[in-house]
């Protein structure tokens, strides 16, 4: 069995003290685990060797999932201040089997429980939480393999290495972004709260993941994803489709998530689609408002949107598949997510 | 329900329950236990976590050991410098290459291999060094202080580029001079009159095939343990389905007196083949504890079984096919070139085998192969389940697709058409006895609805076929001798417990427990009074191992043939009190009963305790060895010689999604002639095992390298259960066995193997179910949704072609599911 390098481990019962631990060693010294389903093989594999690990599993105040009713419309183009009309607060620490299972989510956003079920498999769901989730590493087949492999191979620009064996050439890192439920926070306008030394602050989705596979996300390290703020609207539908070629337990090859607003009359009113595990930062599809808004989700929408999307998604062997079939695949996943919503 | 080959029974034994039917054995006699679902012997404690493997085995003083491995694929070792790492606070012991330079190799022809490497590593992966000490963090921290200054050689990726590099450079010196050290072994075999089969044919079908190679993906890693004590006896355990072959080898190589050699198999928690011959850490715990004076473990970690491999081998075959307008075979012609790896393992065998084992249950005229074993940078190929045979099966099963399709035949009118017959010779010369595969091929037809869906499914689905047939055991033992495949002891207690002393290798097949069955039914002893001691060689006789399929077959005989010779004894003795003749005397439901006179019994306690007093201490041995008149007298004629052959066919149903290639495998039927099958719980379960290990190779599993462009040549490319596929329970489909029994002559009971037989059809029936489902060939492994997928994009988008064989077929291309 692969060994765990030697560690401290904290377990603080309260933000500002996970907060106070994670800032007090040095950068990178001290890394926070919830679930610990992604931090623990990747320390195996020697990818991260931090001296401490602060465990957030004590912290009451991170759990829960809860309906809060708001005072305007719960708008997913607030950004920042779609935290402010009627929303699901949920607690980062929450299960991945409770995400998929809660009854709240599965009613109001579909396409997250939907991700959060897909995630791995039973046991992880059990481990793995909501926030550690959207705060996965990113993955690439140069990347996530043992230290002898990586020996072997020379390291890679992600890891202790100067070349990127994807690209060959350019100085930038293309490990892809790879957990189920971001696109699907990102297009139902979803918040996210960070907190650190200097206090608390939130972000949308859409804004939390840059495109560099080293460190694809704003989270400071020695901040803590704490809460996740879903707005929630009458007449809103999300759904989600996953390309991997196990179904009980993989990553994602490429994931397909979209969220529609429609009038009573199933006119659209509002459209995102969000495609990933292609780079590091999931991509949201241009677009699609000017083709779909104000008329009916119907086959033909449907066919434009998914060619759209195509022109927008170039896979990379990152993951040793067949680029062009994943490329192919991103029309059919968008349609089939499409179908699902219509 | 018939029995006798005449019919197939459900796997769970209910139909032969509700047809109220005594079992029978060959001659007649009724039988007790014998064909009835039993549980496993070891069951229970495997099933509560209570068994204990060769990890959880913990001695007083133990070292842990971990082995330095090789990060170039071809490489020159220029010197090794151990004097950092012995001088690490906490390491006891480090040997290299030149403490242990006695080549060995299963095959005792091609022995190419060290316990560390000696001169030159030739994989990622390959053992170099081996350290002792307090735990394994120290072990581990002891290997980054390990100097190792290679000299980097080209690296061979590719078997025909490593064939065609005649002049070197070579992986390995050549075994005489003159030839390629590129070439682990060249078959050329030819029977009857290809070319002129191939003339007179009215039809000849040419294509090639490539069989991704696959590993065994035990869940138990390889693990041993060495215990050498002051005086000279040498202990190891070891997670190995072949103790036998492990204590010779650790003797000659670690130069020890084999009558100081001891090995014991804890339970083994899956092998598949992948466990059959020597590795490096079992001579590196024996050779550290012979340097240390402490016990030294070392258990792999997942990466490392990967590396030790010995799977299943690439193979890159041609294949012409030729048959009369009738579908009557004319010819056969092969080509094939095997990807060996770094080592020989039992590729000499494999070799042979790559076409040995083609020539049945099909009646070839004419057949020739010529097969070319390479060796190549990369972990060596060995047995896996089905050795050597599962990827020809896949060849030539859809060649009998496509020759069905040209003449428009029925696949299964085609194969029964074909049908060698039982009590035959094949063209190699091969001895058939018992032969259910007429049987098999009705079962699949009947309980697959095959003439309602064949060729009549809507676009996306569909059905395929595919026949097959396994050694039940190999003819000859791996070293040349005259001794028995196998041995059996049994022991008396007065309690009236027997205990029986097994050399053969528990490795989740059920030995131990077929062996409780034999002797329960031949002495009438209640199972539970039934102790079966295995898998050490202090105590037990001679088996040869748990490979090729073997045990049940060997070992079933010698216990027959010991309990036998027991039995004899207690009925003279029970006869003798009742002044009745022997052969009154019946032995059954823990009891001795005289026959005809059910009043007159006594407990089989007393039986054995009279028995005890006229004879003194109760035992007895039984053998097996092989008929030896089962093959022809060509150079290779023995190798794919056994004393009796299982036959297979399988129908599988598949959902093709068009859009993205995606292959379902909805269900696939099984029928299996075991021969009897002795417990047909157990046997239903090998056969669904089988079928899942060959669906898993046909839809996902890939052993793959990296090429130079991809980083770095020889690397592997996902050594992880996480990125190395295998279907977990929710992705097998599901899995009909259909129990076919033609009760073999010389089979114990009847019985031959089913433990890798139903493993081959899996593979070309999916094959020949997508061509069914979406009218494009599979001819590479795996069916991975990209190869289909790409495979429909080239041919047009796979609508069908319409003939008039498919007429009325509607091609409905983007049915989203």
């Amino acid at each position: 069995m692969l060994r765990l390098p030697a560690f401290r481990y904290h377990r603080p019962r309260t933000i500002d003290e996970a907060v106070s631990l994670l800032a007090r060693f040095d950068d990178g010294d001290a890394m926070p685990v919830a679930g610990g389903t992604d931090l623990m093989p990747n320390m195996k594999h020697r990818l991260f060797t931090p001296g401490h690990v602060v465990s957030l599993n004590g912290i009451a105040a991170m759990r829960g999932i809860v309906a809060v009713n708001g005072t305007g419309p719960g708008s997913r183009n607030g950004g920042a201040h779609g935290g402010e009309g009627p929303r699901l607060r949920i607690g980062a620490l929450q299960s991945l089997a409770d995400v998929s299972g809660h009854p709240l989510v599965r009613r109001h956003c579909a396409g997250l429980a939907e991700a959060a079920g897909l995630v791995a498999g039973p046991q992880l769901r059990n481990m793995g939480t909501i926030g550690g989730n959207v705060c996965l590493d990113t993955r690439c087949t140069y990347y996530n393999q043992t230290e002898f492999w990586r020996d072997a191979l020379g390291y890679c620009l992600k890891k202790d290495g100067t070349v990127c064996h994807v690209t060959r050439v350019g100085r930038k890192c293309v490990a892809a972004h790879s957990a189920d439920t971001p696109p699907n926070l990102i297009a139902l306008g979803a918040t996210l709260t960070l907190a650190g030394p200097g206090g608390t602050r939130e972000i949308p989705a859409a804004d939390f993941f840059v495109t560099d596979g080293i460190r694809n996300t704003r989270r400071a390290k020695d901040e803590i994803l704490t809460e996740i703020a879903v707005p929630v609207a009458e007449g809103r539908r999300s759904a989600y489709r996953k390309l991997r070629q196990r179904h009980s337990i993989d990553f994602p090859l490429l994931s397909v998530a979209v969220t529609g607003d429609f009038a009573e009359d199933g006119t659209v009113t509002g459209l995102t689609g969000v495609v990933s595990a292609l780079g590091a930062r999931p991509r949201v599809l241009a677009g699609w408002d000017a083709i779909a808004v104000g008329g009916r989700l119907g086959t033909d929408v449907i066919e434009a949107l998914g060619e759209r999307a195509r022109a927008q998604c170039r896979p990379l062997e990152n993951i040793i598949v067949d680029p062009e079939w994943r490329r192919a695949m991103v029309p059919v996943y968008v349609k089939r997510a499409l179908r699902a919503l219509a | 329900m018939g029995r006798n080959g005449r019919g197939a029974a459900a796997a769970d034994g209910s139909a032969r329950e509700a047809a109220g039917r005594a079992e029978r054995d060959g001659r007649g006699a009724p039988l007790n236990t014998i064909g009835r679902p039993m549980r496993k012997v070891d069951g229970l404690a495997k099933a509560t976590g209570r068994a204990r493997y060769t990890d959880d085995i913990r001695l007083p003083g133990m070292l842990h050991g971990k082995i330095l491995r090789s990060p170039h694929p071809h490489a020159r070792i220029v010197a090794v410098d151990t004097s950092r790492a012995e001088a690490l606070e906490g390491v006891h012991a480090v040997v290299t290459g030149r403490d242990m330079p006695t080549a060995y190799g299963i095959i005792p022809w091609t022995p190419d291999e060290y316990p560390l490497c000696v001169d030159k590593v030739r994989y990622i992966g390959d053992g170099v060094a081996a350290v002792a000490a307090v735990d394994e963090d120290t072990a581990i921290a002891a290997l980054d202080l390990i100097d190792v200054t290679y000299e980097e050689l080209p690296a061979y990726l590719d078997p025909h580029e490593a064939i065609a590099a005649e002049a070197g450079p070579y992986i390995h010196e050549p075994r005489k001079p003159g030839w390629n050290g590129n070439v682990t072994k060249v078959v050329k075999l030819a029977f009857g009159d290809v070319d002129a089969g191939l003339e007179e044919a009215d039809v000849v079908v040419e294509s090639d095939y490539f069989f991704e190679g696959t590993t065994h993906t035990p869940i138990e890693p390889h693990c041993a343990i060495g215990l050498a004590e002051g005086n000279g006896k040498l202990t190891v355990w070891s997670a190995t389905q072949v103790p036998h072959y492990l204590h010779r080898e650790l003797a000659r190589v670690l130069d020890v007196d084999p009558a100081k050699v001891r090995v014991i198999q804890p339970p083994v928690g899956g092998a598949f083949g992948g466990k059959s011959e020597p590795f490096d850490l079992e001579f590196c715990v024996a050779k550290l504890s012979m340097t240390t004076g402490r016990p030294v473990k070392i258990l792999y970690t997942r990466e490392e079984v990967f590396y030790a491999h010995r799977g299943r081998h690439p193979f890159h075959m041609k294949y012409r096919t030729g048959a009369t307008r009738e579908g009557m075979l004319t010819a056969v012609d092969a080509e094939i070139v095997l990807d060996g790896g770094a080592y020989a393992s039992f590729g000499l065998v494999t070799t042979y085998y790559s076409g040995q084992l083609l020539t049945a249950p099909y009646r070839m005229p004419a057949y020739r192969f010529h097969s070319t074993r390479a060796y190549t940078n990369k972990p060596a190929c060995g047995p896996k389940r089905g050795h050597g045979s599962v990827q020809p099966r896949f060849a030539i099963e859809v060649q009998l697709d496509r020759i069905a399709e040209r003449l428009e035949i029925d696949p299964i009118e085609l194969r029964r058409r074909n049908f060698i017959g039982a009590h035959t010779r094949t063209v190699n010369d091969l001895r058939v006895t018992s032969n259910g595969f007429l049987e098999c091929l009705e079962e699949v037809e009947r309980a697959s609805g095959w003439k309602r869906k064949h060729r009549r499914l809507p676009y996306g689905r569909g059905v395929g076929v595919a026949g097959s047939t396994y050694i039940t055991g190999t003819n000859y033992p791996i070293y040349p001798n005259e001794m028995p495949q196998s041995g059996v002891q049994l022991q008396v207690d007065r309690s009236g417990r027997v205990a029986v002393f097994s050399g053969a290798s528990e490795i989740g097949q059920g030995v131990d427990s077929m062996v409780a069955y034999v002797v329960a039914e031949e002495l009438g002893v209640p199972l539970e009074h039934i102790r079966v001691l295995a898998g050490d060689t202090d105590f037990t006789p001679v088996d040869l191992g748990a490979y090729s399929s073997r045990v049940t077959f060997m070992l079933g005989n010698a216990c027959i043939e010991a309990s036998r010779k027991l039995k004899a004894k207690v009925r003279k003795a029970v006869a003798e009190a009742w002044e009745a003749k022997p052969r009154e005397v019946l032995l059954a439901g823990g009891l001795a009963v005289r026959a005809g006179d059910t009043g007159t019994s006594m407990p089989l306690r007393e039986a054995f305790n009279l028995a005890e007093a006229k004879f003194g201490t109760l035992g007895a041995t039984g053998s097996y060895n092989t008929p030896k008149d089962v093959h022809g007298s060509y150079r290779g004629a023995t190798i794919g010689a056994s004393p009796a052959y299982s036959f297979t066919a399988h129908v599988a149903e598949v959902e093709v999604d068009p859009e993205t290639g995606f292959v379902t495998v909805e269900k696939i039927w099984i029928a299996h002639d075991c021969g009897r099958a002795l417990n047909p719980v157990l046997v239903a379960g090998q056969m669904e095992g089988s079928a899942y290990m060959g669906f898993a190779e046909a839809l996902m599993e890939e052993q793959i390298f990296k090429s130079a462009d991809q980083g770095r040549a020889g690397l592997h490319n996902a050594p992880s259960l996480l990125d190395y596929r295998i279907p977990t329970s929710l992705d097998t489909p599901a899995l009909e066995s259909l129990i076919v029994e033609s009760i073999d002559p010389e089979g114990p009971y009847g019985a031959k193997e089913a433990g890798e037989g139903p493993l081959h059809p899996s593979i070309p029936a999916i094959a020949n179910a997508i061509y069914d489902a979406v009218g494009v060939r599979m001819d590479s492994l795996p069916f991975s949704p990209p190869r289909v997928w790409r495979a429909l994009q080239a041919a047009a988008g796979g609508r069908w072609a319409p003939t008039s064989a498919r007429a009325g077929r509607v091609a409905a291309v983007g049915v989203a599911k």
